[in-house]
């Protein structure tokens, strides 16, 4: 070696690997308007598929007359139930174990479901024909109200269903049940509870709202009649489940069906899961023998694909007189509309919903949840969260500001007294799980600092006296909250879809000149993985992330995986990519060693090479090792340089955080301002620490969107009443607070790089917190708990009903 | 339908087409003439994904015949680079500053700030935020989206821009 030679630091800088702030690969092409998403896709002789719709939440359908639809110059086709029957498709399979109409066979059951499908050869045609179909219904009861579902005369949902007792989950208590679910141990929770000093009891609800991304839920089927092959190009999060589940229900072989994700304009839970438009896409495609494209108008797309939440939680707290947590109880009613098409894990009904217990180190607790149709859209999807934990932490969060309220704590210090402590770790909660990492303390002492927290309460009861005296008509709230999100599902044991276990996988094949690509089961929706990946194998193989080429979305070269959602993407594929890298680390060990005539244990990995122990200037570099491994492998051995590796995870990973945030509400107009939001994460060992922020900012965008103006609401009569732009609150730049971010790095032991997931926490963490904060300005008030969201129409009529307008 | 004619200019160049006298010029754009950069995002001109530069004005091109747009100079996300080729001051910071996470509402958007920084060269936060107040983003929370802009606005005015993506 002479001076001239990097030093392994320089050479670490240059391969831009884990840790590096590196530029985005896809930022090339996005600002250039050179993506390709799904509506970019034009293929000769294209058609247009367009829905007609129920104009009721609930009615019999008692004739559909297609044939002015039809007789539309440029209309090919119309379908309907009846038609769908010839090929059994009237009904398909959920994921959640039921069953929904593909299109309306006999019933509507919320508003604007399927009804008809018009193929025609321009957009145009095909909605003016769809508006022309002619359906005569006979409107029947309406309930939209989850807590009323149960009740001993409520309208009967489900007709299909009329006499079964089982369900998928188990046994159905009455005609609009789904499920029961629980976890805990219910004896020691209520024993718990029966010794306590303090409880708090509140119904925590958290509404209905839409993971709305920006592009809707799209698809082009193409299928080749010559060949019997489907080419479905489509909004996946999830590639390779649709092309199970496409080939399970239309009995296609699945090595015939291709389907590919190409650029996806955001998904957050929306397209996880296979709605109507897909299946009559194909249907009309292997109808006409010409590729059809469906585009999800975003009336559609609010009002009938993939709403989240809804979830109502009665939730009690347990505490002795000093403030130490003793028991938690939750009864949750869950609305999962009209079929119940929840995208769960197969076996979890509520999700990972029993992560309830949150950061806190609760003795006993208990949770069952009882599922229930309503005359509402279908979904229930993890939006930006793994399955239900949003809920869940919401529900904890909330619940400790009101227990903090009735001990005459500050939140802050409650919460500190009762958090996980790092000692514990790992830690087994009362549901169960095992908490993986955690310095939950360490965490929360920043974030206190960081905004001079008690300076922030000094001055809140200033001006809370000031306001008592008449001289100021704004009150001071502050949130603050820790999470503990479960993510990475996951592992075989726990988690399933229909059957296939919740693995992921990567495959990586290094090519002669020391570049490569990586193939993954995951399906980037925004969340950079061309980079980030790239990231990974740059720093565990040595090769410059420039030089490694990110693949997904193609399910005939990508590896099975089961895609991107609940924050599994680093989890559960970066895991399966550094695992690849190893398996081809440890070949081109063997080759090294083969060319320099040493023993393999003679050699060390130093960045991008390995070098002879003791005599550094002896070396090969992974770039040299690449091309020998083309024409230059040690007797026996195989040539070539690749891997792949599926990686079924041991444990779930759980990412944490502590958020503060300071909100100054006027009780004359309900306007809140927000003054400052802290948001510190700990997602473990970080990739792209530009990423993790990025994605942080736009969590927290979307939490505010939920906390401040969200609601998918229906009126008694069925009527989504919040279906567009107009009525359904997405937050302009004017309205997001500027966001402060910051972190701890505490490492996963279970995971190979330490990751654990990072793309869900903010909103896990920003809506309690949002809402915490609202709740803290009225808290000396008396009031315990206001209602999400918190528009400008509710905190006044908040303040109203607390007497501050007399 | 009867069709009408209709000729302008999309970036730079001449573009004559019989379109029916109900398509939007969104529409026209990306299905009759394959410009696919600008995007569809709502039924009701909030979203601004599909914002394009009309005669010197940002348009929401769902909310515009394309027989209105018959004589106009338009540009596209295809058309914001420089003459020579080099990617646009805004193309630029939108990378450099992590202004962008799924791409789809950044065509939209970078043609509105194009237009915005013609108006206002150097505008504050507040401006910036007001600026693009028409354009949603459900990916990044705005905050590097403003940083992009001041990025490519100090750029434009010869300036050195300090901050990096937050």
């Amino acid at each position: 070696m002479n001076d001239m030679t990097p030093t392994s630091a320089e050479r670490a800088a240059k391969l831009e690997g884990m840790g590096c702030k590196r530029k985005r690969v896809e930022d090339i092409r996005f600002t250039q308007g050179k993506g390709n998403y799904v509506d970019d896709i034009k293929l000769p002789n294209m058609l247009y598929g367009e829905f007609n719709r129920s104009p009721y939440g609930h009615a019999h359908v008692k004739k559909i007359d297609t044939a002015k639809a039809a007789a539309v110059p440029g209309v090919v086709a119309v379908l309907t139930a009846e038609t769908l029957k010839t090929v059994n498709l009237a009904w398909m399979p959920t994921l959640a174990g039921d069953v929904q109409m593909v299109l309306a066979d006999g019933y509507v059951l919320f508003q604007n479901q399927e009804v008809a499908f018009v193929i025609a050869d321009s957009r145009e045609a095909a909605a003016d024909a769809a508006d022309l179909v002619e359906v005569e219904y006979e409107q029947l009861p309406v309930n939209v109200d989850p807590l009323k579902a149960m009740a001993p005369n409520a309208p009967v949902i489900r007709e299909d269903l009329k006499g079964k007792t089982e369900g998928a989950h188990g046994k159905r208590k009455h005609y609009n049940h789904i499920f029961s679910w629980q976890a805990g141990d219910k004896a020691a929770a209520d024993a718990a509870f029966a010794k306590a000093d303090v409880t708090i009891r509140e119904m925590i609800s958290y509404p209905r709202v839409h993971p709305c991304p920006l592009e809707t839920c799209q698809c082009v089927a193409s299928f080749d009649k010559i060949k019997g092959e489907l080419t479905l190009y489509g909004t996946f999060q999830a590639p390779h489940v649709i092309r199970t589940v496409g080939s399970l229900i239309s009995k296609i072989p699945e090595h015939k069906i291709h389907v590919i994700s190409p650029d996806v304009g955001g998904g957050f839970g929306n397209k996880v899961g296979a709605y109507p438009g897909y299946i009559c896409s194909i249907v009309a495609s292997i109808v006409t023998g010409v590729p059809v494209k469906w585009t999800e108008s975003r009336i559609d797309n609010l009002s009938t694909t993939a709403f989240a939440r809804d979830f109502h939680m009665d939730m009690e707290l347990a505490c002795t007189k000093d403030g130490k947590l003793l028991g938690l109880r939750c009864y949750t009613i869950a609305d999962h509309g009209a079929f119940d098409a929840c995208a769960n894990a197969t076996k979890w009904p509520a999700g990972l919903f029993s992560i309830i217990s949150g950061s806190y180190d609760i003795p006993a607790a208990h949770c069952l949840v009882d599922g229930v149709y309503t005359n509402k859209a279908p979904g229930g999807v993890a939006y930006r969260c793994s399955f239900r934990v949003t809920e869940a932490a919401y529900c904890v969060e909330r619940a400790m500001d009101i227990m903090a309220q009735k001990l005459g704590m500050d939140p802050a210090d409650f919460r500190m007294k009762n958090l996980i402590r790092r000692e514990q770790f790992p830690y087994t909660s009362a549901f169960g799980w095992q908490y993986d990492s955690g310095d939950y303390q360490t965490a929360l002492t920043k974030a206190m600092e960081a905004v001079s927290y008690r300076k922030l309460r000094d001055e809140q009861k200033q001006k809370r006296e000031a306001f008592k005296r008449g001289e100021t008509r704004e009150l001071m709230g502050i949130g603050v909250i820790h999470f503990t999100e479960i993510v990475g599902a996951g592992p075989s044991r726990n988690c399933d879809i229909l059957g296939i276990a919740m693995f992921d996988s990567a495959e990586i094949r290094i090519h002669p000149t020391g570049s490569g690509i990586c193939r993954l089961g995951t399906k980037s929706q925004g969340q950079g993985h061309e980079t980030t990946y790239a990231q990974i194998i740059a720093t565990e193989l040595g090769l410059a992330a420039d030089s490694i080429t990110v693949e997904e979305g193609n399910t005939d070269t990508a590896p099975y995986g089961l895609g991107t959602y609940g924050s599994r993407s680093t989890p559960v594929s970066g895991a399966a990519t550094a695992m690849a890298c190893r398996k081809i680390k440890a070949k081109a060990q063997m080759i090294a060693a083969y060319m320099l005539e040493v023993h393999d244990d003679d050699l060390e990995w130093d960045v991008d090479r390995f070098r002879v122990k003791g005599n550094p200037e002896r070396f090969k570099t992974m770039t040299e090792l690449a091309w020998a491994a083309y024409h230059e492998v040690p007797p026996g051995m195989e040539p070539g340089l690749e891997a792949v590796d599926y990686y079924d995870p041991p444990n779930f990973t759980f990412p944490f955080g502590a958020y503060i945030c300071v909100v100054d509400v006027d009780v004359d107009t309900g306007m809140i301002k927000v003054r400052r939001f802290y948001a510190l994460d700990d997602c473990g060992t970080r990739i792209n620490p530009m990423i993790i922020e990025g994605q942080i900012h736009g969590g927290l965008a979307e939490a505010f969107g939920i906390a401040m103006g969200q609601e998918i609401h229906y009126d008694d009569d069925g009527n989504v009443t919040t279906a567009s732009f107009l009525d359904y609150f997405l937050p302009t730049a004017v309205e997001t607070p500027r966001w402060e971010t910051d972190w701890t790095t505490t490492p996963s032991p279970h995971h190979p790089i330490g990751a654990k997931g990072v793309g869900e926490s903010p909103n896990v963490g920003g809506v309690p917190c949002f809402s915490n904060a609202v709740n803290d300005a009225f808290a000396f008030l008396g009031s315990t708990h206001i209602q999400m969201p918190h528009d400008h129409w509710r905190v006044w009529t908040a303040a109203e009903k607390l007497g501050l307008h007399a | 339908m009867a069709k009408s004619q209709v000729a302008m200019k999309i970036n730079g160049k001449t573009v004559e087409a019989l379109v029916e006298p109900r398509t939007l010029l969104i529409y026209f754009l990306r299905d009759q003439l394959g410009i696919t950069g600008p995007h569809i995002g709502c039924d009701t001109s909030h979203c601004g994904a599909c914002t394009v530069d009309l005669d010197g004005k940002s348009v929401k091109s769902c909310t515009v015949f394309a027989v209105q747009a018959d004589g106009a100079d338009i540009i596209t996300i295809e058309g914001i680079a420089n003459p020579d080729g080099t990617l646009h001051a805004l193309q630029e910071g939108f990378r450099q500053m992590h202004g962008l996470q799924c791409g789809f509402c950044t065509p939209g958007m970078i043609t509105r700030a194009y237009r915005l920084l013609q108006e206002n060269k150097n505008p504050t936060e507040e401006e910036i935020r007001y600026g693009i107040s028409g354009n949603l983003c459900r990916c990044t929370g705005y905050q590097n989206i403003v940083k992009a802009i001041q990025y490519a606005a100090a750029k434009l005015n010869g300036v050195t821009f300090q901050e990096a993506a937050e």
